[in-house]
């Protein structure tokens, strides 16, 4: 066995691992916030998320028409691609709530699922029916910009591209920004007490119906985010590519504790770099007995093990409950 | 200030209260007393706007509260301190005391009320940072009590505030109720330690089974035969 091939690669897999991580925990965000106020699972945030890299790419492939691309400085260009799409996905998610389930909202519980699920499956269809009459195709790619492509040197061996750094930097600063406002601010207070009592919360003069919009609407722009930076990294997107990652977030939201913010955060984090070790190591450490392609089981035993431990997820249950 | 009158109240198809009529005037404190399930809870939520009458009326200075959700009841000046206090366990008690104020804006007036609430209830001020949940049962009432006073309100609905206290908070709490009011806050209390509550207040109702039975001042009550029997436990 190379150990220093091992050792060598070591900062580029921590880094492909962040990336993914730090797209995790901007979809999980979603679902756990708006399962803290509800205890629902919001199927249909995996289309929020891939609606947001639509929203981008078509505007970025509206400026590569025009010719101005390549133009304005790239970092114009994504801050107003990524504020388009948090928005569009901030309305849709709205839009599903006010729609598809706050007329549920007090059916038994199975009912708003099946709902979401449904507005998944559409979404995914209404997203691929308007790409194909528009563009006659709906796998689309993110145009490059060739400033992001340019690779910084750090060591000899490691370089990482300055889109790369982006992503990073974009992600932390949004779930800095969503930490501050959860816990710093009074509306961020009224969406944890929501979630802890919605009947209390009422009696405080919160109007619960407001926040829980909110809470999709935050969740929704931190999935357009996701959805924007995941089209810039990874390039090709099509209708039905939200399901996996979404999927994925999903569990890192369980994993950090569903309904926990931060714990979303680290279930990210983790669910990211657990994929990014195993999809370079695998293969290094088993002689290729077992090639990148296992990643996903690797990871998900080593989650499902976590939770064995841990039922209620890294940062579940953090306060005891007395009567 | 508030009238109900006739008010008519079912859970699905169970009918919890059946033709409550009460006032409450500016400036009183009028006791509620009743037995187990006699409808007390129920009241306080159909005021509050938890639950919406069937019928009946229900007014605060001559305007209409029925049907008026609750979060816009607190503007009109109303807080509810809730059976089993129900404060949010995974906030702080600072938190906790700012969700009361949730209304206001004026924040200068805010901080003075916090001054006020923290004097009133001193050990709130020591666990201020604290997450509400590992507060004791009776901080957690004291906390329950000053995040409603945040709300600066006109009437203040008690539900059972001296539940599960020891004797000598319970004590502590019936002379906060009484410098609240004096501060100029009407209140309907709700108690099962009638003697108490007949202490305090002006006047009572006695509530069985739904409907009122009983009324009038609170000397009146405590001298009833009845009630001494009934909820005086002679
Ligand atoms: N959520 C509910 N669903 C169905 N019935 C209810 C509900 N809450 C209360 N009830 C019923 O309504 C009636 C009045 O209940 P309420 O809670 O108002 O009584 P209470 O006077 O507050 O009693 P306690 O002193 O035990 O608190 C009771 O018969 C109770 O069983
Ligand atoms: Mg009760």
């Amino acid at each position: 066995m190379d150990v220093e091939l091992l050792i060598g690669i070591l900062p580029q897999v921590v880094i492909d691992g962040l990336i993914l991580g730090f797209m995790y925990a901007l979809i999980a965000l979603g679902y756990t916030m708006v399962y803290g106020v509800l205890e629902f699972i919001n199927f249909a945030h995996s289309e929020v998320f891939i609606f947001g890299a639509f929203v981008g790419v078509e505007i970025m492939l509206g400026l590569k028409s025009a010719g101005v691309l390549e133009r304005f400085p790239w970092i114009l260009v994504l801050v107003v691609v990524l504020l388009a799409g948090m928005l569009a996905s901030a309305l849709l998610a709205f839009t599903i709530e006010r729609v598809a389930y706050r007329p549920l909202r007090h059916a038994p519980r199975l009912i708003p699922l099946i709902s979401a699920i449904g507005v998944s499956f559409f979404l995914q269809d209404v997203i691929r029916l308007t790409e194909s009459i528009w563009r006659n195709a709906f796998n689309l790619v993110y145009p490059t910009i060739e400033s992001l492509n340019v690779r910084l040197e750090i060591t000899e061996t490691i370089d990482v591209s300055i889109k790369s750094l982006v992503v990073i930097v974009a992600a932390l600063l949004m779930l800095w920004a969503l930490h501050a406002l959860v816990n710093r601010t009074k509306v961020g207070t009224a969406i944890r007490a929501v979630a802890e009592d919605q009947a209390a919360a009422s009696l405080m003069g919160i109007n619960v119906n407001r926040i829980i919009s909110l809470t999709f609407v935050i969740g929704g722009a931190m999935g357009g985010a996701a959805g924007v930076l995941f089209g810039v990294q990874y390039g090709l997107i099509n209708p039905y590519t939200g399901f996996i990652p979404g999927l994925k977030a999903f569990t890192a939201a369980v994993l950090g504790g569903i309904g926990n913010i931060p714990g979303a955060m680290l279930g990210g984090l983790v669910l990211g770099l657990l994929e990014a070790f195993a999809a370079s190591y695998l293969s290094l450490l088993t002689g290729g007995a077992f090639g990148a392609e296992y990643k996903d089981i690797f990871a998900f035993s080593i989650l499902i093990l976590i939770l064995i431990f841990r039922p209620k997820g890294l940062l579940g249950e953090v306060v005891r409950e007395r009567a | 200030m508030l009238r109900l009158d006739d008010v008519h109240v079912a859970y699905g198809e169970i009918p919890a209260l059946k033709g409550v009529a009460l006032e409450v005037r500016e400036g009183e404190i009028v006791a509620l007393l009743g037995n187990n399930g006699a409808g007390k809870t129920t009241t306080l939520r159909t005021i509050s706007g938890l639950l919406v009458p069937m019928r009946g009326a229900l007014t605060l200075d001559n305007q209409p509260l029925a049907g008026v959700p609750p979060h816009e009841i607190v503007r009109r000046g109303i807080a509810h301190v809730p059976e089993g206090r129900r404060i949010f366990n995974r906030l702080t008690v600072r938190e906790n005391l700012t969700m009361g104020a949730y209304t206001r804006s004026d924040t200068v007036v805010i901080a003075g009320d916090l001054e006020r609430v923290l004097t009133l209830f001193p050990r709130l001020q020591e666990r201020i940072t604290q997450v509400a949940g590992t507060l004791s049962g009776g901080e957690q009432q004291m906390l329950a009590i000053g995040r409603a006073l945040m709300a600066r309100p006109r009437l203040l609905l008690l539900d059972e505030p001296s539940m599960g206290l020891a004797p000598v908070l319970v004590e502590q709490i019936f002379e906060t109720v009484r410098d609240i009011n004096r501060q100029g806050t009407t209140i309907l209390l709700v108690e099962q330690n009638a003697a108490m509550a007949l202490a305090v207040a002006q006047r009572g109702y006695v509530i069985e089974t739904g409907a009122i039975v009983l009324s009038g001042t609170a000397a009146e009550l405590a001298d009833n035969p009845e009630v001494r029997r009934a909820y005086l436990g002679e």
